[in-house]
């Protein structure tokens, strides 16, 4: 994948960086690094992932401390150049923190900590980062979560389904989200939020490999 | 400059379901209190800080609360501000 390099975040509290890593190294030949959440140079990488886990072991909210980490101030030019970025689980709610992505995260409607594989329908080619056809298509990831419901006012709902940024739904909510929304992208579709782990579906053995689409996609322009 | 105690109270707007406050209900049906109509569960921060006059600190305060403390979103807040 010539120099193409994949930078991913770690925080204090990340679990699932080396997962990343693993499935873009190993299953896909995509070269990563890791980036310290304190760093804020971002030149030598193309693409970034904020991966899942537990960053300042979610104090206060999921995702509210890691929003001021000096990397994701620097992620700010980054994705305004049009550098893609993936944020999964944790990743997802640090982007909504942030204000890269609108709405937020809140605890599941059954309090729930749910690990399931779940069915997701693809819902929108806006990014790239899914194998959207003109057939529906569904794909199976797992989720790990305790704070994955969407939430948001009824404005942002609205401006997310009509401008195509809903990328991803739950076939059976497993969360209460709202609109069963399980992933959604910012309008230029650089960035792309979701609750489903794809680097934990990238290999048969461990249980499928509907994930790899969207890792690989990480490479595209 | 001025020392004030401040105690901010974050809590889920009524549109956001609080599950959690629907379990502590429901415990607190359990143990026998009767009459609960709604229980939802917020948090509550307490500040001690410096500033010259209240004006000043209620700026900073405020700041605090739109960008770390809350997240508007999801959630609203109030303060209350004391001079030590």
């Amino acid at each position: 994948m010539d120099n193409f390099t994949v930078g991913v975040v770690v925080f204090p509290g990340s679990n699932c960086d080396r997962d990343v890593s693993w499935a873009l190294e190993g299953c896909l030949d995509i070269r990563t690094k890791y980036l310290w959440h304190e760093s804020s140079d971002l030149s030598d990488v193309d693409a970034v992932v904020l991966p899942g886990g537990f960053s300042y072991g979610d104090y206060l909210r999921c995702g509210a401390i890691a929003r001021f980490s000096p990397l994701i101030n620097a992620l700010d030019e980054f994705v305004k150049s049009g550098k893609r970025v993936l944020g999964i689980c944790n990743g997802f709610q640090i982007l909504t923190e942030s204000g890269f992505l609108p709405g937020a995260l809140v605890a599941n409607k059954n309090l729930n900590f749910i690990c399931d594989d779940v069915e997701l329908d693809i819902v929108s080619s806006k990014g790239g980062w899914f194998n959207y056809g003109d057939e529906k298509q569904t794909i199976k990831l797992p989720i790990a979560h305790g704070e994955g419901r969407y939430h948001c006012d009824s404005d942002t709902l609205k401006k997310l389904v009509d401008n195509e940024l809903v990328a991803l739904r739950y076939k059976n909510n497993p969360n209460g989200s709202s609109f069963d929304i399980a992933g959604i992208t910012n309008e230029k579709g650089n960035v792309l939020g979701l609750m489903p782990h794809p680097e934990r579906a990238c290999d048969e053995t461990i249980g499928g490999t509907d994930g790899l689409f969207t890792l690989k996609s990480l490479i595209l322009k | 400059m001025d020392q004030f105690a401040v105690k901010v109270f974050v809590r889920l707007r009524p549109s956001v379901l609080d599950p959690a406050g629907e379990a502590t209900k429901s415990a607190s049906i359990k143990l026998g209190a009767e009459g609960i109509k709604s229980l939802r569960i917020g948090k509550m921060i307490e500040v001690k800080i410096e500033g010259n006059g209240e004006n000043e600190v209620r700026e900073k305060i405020d700041l605090l609360c739109d960008r770390l403390f809350a997240n508007t979103v999801i959630e609203d807040y109030e303060y209350s501000l004391e001079k030590l």
